[in-house]
């Protein structure tokens, strides 16, 4: 038997330390899921985190992992500001598609007109509009009549989902496309089109407006006031109100970001690798989110590699299937496993375990 | 000589850092009304929680009538005819008072029979109550009384009582030490946790005190001055806080007809409160916890927001403004609780200092925190307060309740406030420690700050303030100069004053 | 239009059931004050367990056990990461949803069953040849009557019986419960395997009686609707009846809409269960949640 004591103080150590520990240990969980799937665990572990980035067609993959790693980091800062706050967004799957509905619609709108001054700026605008807008619902419920936000943000994924298909064959049909489903290909509409800054290299706006994103919440988080405030209100809600937060401004503001940056993420994904609003638009990337988010401990820097990681899983994911038949459900596991293992050692920053007989153990 | 009920005999207790209990060594008599005296860190706690089977000591035994005794856990505890009241955490606001009462027993009959026991034990000892009614809408007092209860019915051998006088007026203090003496007369042994040393005087007919863990000095408390008991307690000489003697300014915080509805389902609307603070005064407001005290300092901190026309600061009118622009303007808190309210426990001490001292520290620039300046101030802070602790980047849950207090009452004082409230600055402070904020909140007044002291502790108020109001449900009556008041009148003020005024319409 | 509002209302019934059964299971974890968010993986889990053991067994009620078990043990995860690992709630059921759902898929890969599993109707002699009332109450399948029977026995457990209190007790206030000597964690892991084992069951009825098929996803939100409902409920067993059976009422009604061919398209009618629970989210004041309600429970001092 353990039993866990308090620490006085966060260990710095293991503040570092955890979430290393938890993806050794997926990985050692994933190791064991392989095999019982039949597939050499060895193997499969090469295949989805080393081929990626060092394999043979690495050149072609490494493009992949950062389109996918993107919109994951963006989505995950803007979580993450709530997350600490205890404002729990988790309807971003669904901002992030309203995101690229707005968005989409309006360079749709001016199709064919060419302007790309104008037209670009705007679509990405509207793309973080609606994203907001979307985020907005569950935020202003929450303050004016104390509604949860966790289910209402949830509920509208599933409405979302269902207006992106209805747009699909809907309003926003490809009136050329032989009334096949899906919008105009924007990749191809020059004046809105989120194409790599250089060919082949899977860099494209979006990734540079990651990086930013990375940079800022750092910045808001270590050195600015609103850092300050979220974190406080995270961790003692009563100090924060009797420090002077506001507390329903401070969820408007979360909300508020958290919508922009997974609708920017949308609007950057339609424009760019996506290029349609399908009913196939939806890739789970505003709930794996939520795992870079806790996975990166809430922290940008961590966010970073962790959004880094995660698309990994995807891409190795993907060549596993490829080449070894690892069904794609397994990958979901597999970041399923590695949420829970971060969550479990997150436990050693701030308690000591200690084996109940003789002798201690850290 | 009494009969030997319970003997404790070399109790040892250790946590990390810390000798809760060391060697611990007394007996208490059958019907004995024994206290256990001790300051804040004591070990009484641990002491009265190891009898109580919720903490097992490292070394020592105990004897219940001769025989070995080791509660396992409460129930077994319970099971030998022991009985406890807690200061904290023991009841449950959303169920009623037979439920609650039936949680703490080992086979409670069904809800009817145990409703008629609970009416007539109630009777018997003199503390009425009604079995269905929610414990959320309780006084402290009633609340105090379905603790006691709970115990009786159990027919208890010794009934350990933690602090229980704290949340009661002097009227109910008496009416519950004639249910103890009662009780006591019945065969029942009494073990009174208390740092109150003029009850125990009047209670009690033998003391064990403790200091840092070890028993360092028994009495018979009736025939002990309160002085020589409490500096058995403490271990030195008292300091008695000076009053520089002051005079009153002009008004500098003024509260009309303050009203807010209840925060919360079990808080207290505030009802009408007039008070009017002057320059160099500090105001003491005593009454029984629960009583609105939270809620009005809530209100004039700005933590909750109140109607117009009501809370002027130098005849401003700052019912709309938020914490921070009241504190540029001179007004300062400092909340009771001081874990999650006044301070953040996990966070660090440099950023608890931010927590309050943004605005008049100037510790932030266009929104950007300069985290040198804040270090400094909670730097400062420690030095001027003996604040003890490692330096400004430990967070606030590693100092003891005693060093954050005075962190937290040193950040509002060194803010160089106005006007300054403060709810139970010295709750769970050490006697020298209290000494210290006391002193410091009279130095605050003298230098021309206007200071609301709100306190359960009446030495206390006596001690400091120049005019003293007692808050009862929310209503505030008219403050008196302390001077020439007597606990009688003080009692009366805090109990009764729905007697002496008629009801609201 | 011609809705028949006999076999609407009796459809209702089949509707509301997952939604029901999931509901109370988390209604008995959150009294003892746990928030699990991973409704919605476990009931789908049990989705896949149940149609899988069903088919294999060719009888349909080792499928609803063997969906139990498996909701049970999917909870036991979350009980262990919360209760002994402390981790946040919060997280840790979403997380629990997220590895449900990538579990149940990767279960189901393939699982096809001979779809001619079927669950028999409850036929009683007079009661349900009774018109009207007959068709809508008394010919459902036996896990109709299951779930209101569990409702009203988890009322009996709650309000009447001592283990009940003790529940309540500890999600009311486990300090208190724990100074008193009752053991919170104990009482938490078992209504955190309740409430899984409800969640599977429900799973389950969707893969077995309602649609019936193992198909990816199947659950679509029920699990999360099911949480909604407890708040609507205000942690009331009672309630919970009226909110299931409202919000099945909607699914229905939208599905016989949907078949009747209205102008309105059927994408924007397939919301309406989600904007419906919104609606119900904001319309109707909760009640007090218990007051340890998703904290974590650490007995030091």
């Amino acid at each position: 038997m353990f039993k866990l004591e308090k620490r006085p103080q966060p260990s710095k150590v293991w503040t570092f330390g955890a979430p290393i520990l938890a993806v050794v240990l997926t990985i050692i969980l994933g190791m064991g899921l392989f095999a019982i799937l039949g597939k050499d665990p060895i193997l499969a572990t090469k295949v989805i985190f080393w081929d990626p980035l060092f394999g043979e067609f690495a050149d072609l993959d490494r493009p992949d992992v950062i389109k996918k790693a993107a919109p994951l980091i963006l989505i995950a800062i803007g979580l993450s500001f709530g997350f600490r706050a205890g404002i729990w967004n988790i309807g971003a799957e669904g901002q992030y598609i309203i995101g690229a509905i707005t968005g989409a619609a309006l360079a749709l709108s001016f199709y064919p007109m060419e302007a790309r001054w104008l037209i670009f700026p705007l679509t990405i605008l509207f793309g973080a509009l609606g994203g907001l807008v979307w985020a907005m619902i569950p935020a202003l419920l929450r303050v004016y009549f104390k509604t949860n936000e966790i289910l209402v943000s949830l509920m509208l994924v599933y409405v979302a989902e269902v207006l992106i298909k209805a747009m699909a064959i809907g309003a926003l049909r490809d009136p050329d496309g032989f009334g096949m489903p899906g919008s105009r290909d924007l990749r191809r509409f020059a004046s809105a089109a989120n194409p790599d800054l250089i060919t082949g290299s899977g860099i494209h706006l979006g990734v540079v407006a990651a990086l930013l994103s990375v940079v800022a919440a750092y910045i808001a988080l270590t050195r600015h006031q609103f850092g300050f405030d979220v974190r406080l209100a995270g961790q003692s809600p009563r100090a924060a109100a009797f420090s002077g937060v506001n507390p329903s401004r401070l969820i408007l503001v979360c909300m508020a970001i958290s919508g922009a940056l997974a609708g920017l993420a949308g609007v950057f994904e339609v424009t760019g690798p996506s290029g349609k609003i399908l009913g196939s638009f939806p890739t789970y990337y505003g709930f794996t989110a939520i795992i870079v988010a806790f996975l990166g401990r809430l922290h940008p820097v961590g966010i970073l590699l962790a959004g880094i990681l995660l698309a990994l899983t995807y891409i190795g994911g993907n060549l596993a299937e490829q080449s070894l038949g690892l069904p794609a459900a397994a990958i979901k596991c597999f970041q399923g496993l590695l949420l829970f293992s971060l969550l479990g050692v997150d436990l050693l920053t701030n308690y000591r375990i200690k084996l109940r007989s003789k002798g201690k153990a850290q | 000589m009494r009969e030997k009920l319970l003997e404790l005999k070399g109790l040892t207790k250790a946590y990390p850092g810390v000798v809760a209990n060391s060697d611990v060594t007394f007996t208490i008599g059958k019907g004995e009304i024994h206290a256990l005296l001790g300051e804040n860190g004591a070990g009484k706690s641990t002491l009265v929680k190891t009898i109580y089977g919720l903490v097992k000591p490292d070394t020592g035994t105990m004897l219940l009538d001769g025989a070995e005794f080791r509660p396992a856990e409460p129930k077994a505890a319970r099971a030998s005819g022991i009985g406890m009241v807690f200061q904290h955490f023991s009841l449950f606001d959303a169920l009623n008072v037979a439920e609650n009462i039936a949680l703490g027993m080992e086979n409670p009959p069904p809800f009817s029979d145990l409703s008629s026991r609970i009416k007539s034990v109630s009777e018997t000892y003199g503390l009425p109550l009604d079995p269905a009614r929610i414990v959320g809408d309780l006084s402290a007092g009633e609340r105090q009384r379905v603790e006691i209860i709970r115990c009786l019915l159990q027919d208890p051998r010794l009934l350990i009582m933690d602090e229980p006088t704290s949340v009661l007026t002097p009227q109910e203090v008496a009416t519950l030490f004639d249910t103890l003496r009662l009780l006591s007369s019945k065969g029942t042994a009494i073990l009174y946790i208390s740092h109150k040393l003029e009850e125990i005087r009047t209670l009690c007919e033998h003391a064990t005190i403790l200091r840092l863990g070890k028993v360092v000095g028994t009495c018979d408390p009736r025939e002990t001055s309160a002085r020589d008991m409490a500096e058995m307690m403490v271990g030195s000489k008292l300091h008695t806080p000076t009053n520089a003697g002051k005079k009153a300014g002009e008004v500098l915080l003024e509260l009309k007809g303050l009203s807010a509805p209840a925060p919360h389902r079990f808080g207290t609307a505030l009802k009408s409160i007039s008070l009017s603070v002057r320059s160099g005064e500090i105001v003491g407001i005593g009454g029984v916890a629960g009583n609105g005290q939270d809620e009005l300092v809530a209100a004039l901190s700005g933590e909750m927001g109140t109607g117009a026309q009501m809370i002027f600061l130098d005849g401003r009118d700052i019912g709309a403004a938020s914490p921070n622009e009241r504190r540029a303007l001179g007004l300062c808190a400092a909340p009771e609780e001081r874990n999650g309210h006044a301070a953040a426990p996990d966070m660090t001490l440099t950023e608890n200092a931010l927590l309050t001292a943004r605005t008049r520290k100037q510790l932030t620039k266009n929104g950007f925190v300069d985290w040198e300046k804040a270090r400094e101030f909670a730097r400062d802070v420690i030095a001027a307060f003996d604040v003890r602790t490692p330096g400004p980047e430990n967070a606030a849950r590693s100092l003891s309740g005693g060093n954050l207090q005075k962190f937290v009452i040193g950040r509002e004082i060194m803010q160089k406030p106005r006007v300054l409230v403060v709810n139970q600055p010295t709750w769970g402070v050490d006697a020298s420690a209290a000494a210290s904020i006391r002193q410091a909140l009279l130095d605050l007044a003298a230098e021309g700050a206007a200071v609301v002291c709100i306190s359960q502790d009446l030495d206390e108020l006596m001690e400091i303030s120049d005019r003293f109001a007692a808050l009862n449900g929310g209503e505030l009556a008219a403050p008196r100069p302390t001077e020439g008041l007597t606990v009688e009148t003080i009692g009366l003020m805090l109990g009764g004053a729905h007697d002496m005024e008629p009801a609201h319409v | 239009m011609d809705i028949n509002p006999i076999l609407l209302l009796a459809a209702l019934m089949v509707a509301s059931t997952p939604i029901l059964l999931a509901a109370i299971g988390e209604l008995v974890v959150e009294r003892a004050g746990v928030l699990n968010l991973g409704v919605e993986g476990m009931m789908i889990t049990g989705a896949v367990c149940g149609y899988i053991v069903g088919h294999g067994t060719e009888n349909p009620y080792f499928g609803f056990v063997g969906a139990a078990f498996a909701g049970a043990a999917l909870s036991f995860v979350f009980a262990a990461l919360t209760q002994f690992l402390l981790t946040n709630q919060v997280a840790t059921g979403l997380g629990l949803t997220m590895f449900g759902l990538g579990l149940a898929s990767l279960i189901g890969q393939g699982a096809t069953g001979s779809s001619d599993l079927i669950v028999g109707k409850l036929n009683l002699p007079i009661i349900s040849d009774i018109p009207v009332i007959g068709r809508i109450l008394f010919q459902h399948d036996p896990i109709v009557y299951v779930s209101l029977l569990l409702v009203a026995g988890t009322w009996w457990f709650l309000s009447k019986s001592r283990a009940g209190l003790i529940l309540r007790a500890v999600g009311e206030n486990h300090d208190a419960a724990h100074a008193l000597g009752y053991n919170v964690r104990l009482m938490r892991v078992l209504a955190i395997l309740f409430g899984g084992a409800c969640a599977g069951l429900a799973g389950s009825y969707i893969s077995l009686v309602r649609v019936p098929q193992w198909i990816d996803g199947i659950t679509s939100g029920a699990g999360w609707i099911a949480l909604a409902i407890v708040v609507f409920a205000s942690w009331n067993p009672w309630r919970l009846i009226a909110g299931a059976y409202l919000f099945g009422g909607v699914t229905v009604l939208q599905l016989n809409l949907q078949a009747e061919g209205l102008k309105i398209p059927t994408e924007y009618l397939s919301m309406a269960p989600y904007l419906a629970t919104i609606l119900v989210l904001v319309v109707i004041r909760a009640g007090r949640a218990p007051g340890s309600l998703g904290k974590s429970f650490h007995p030091s001092s």
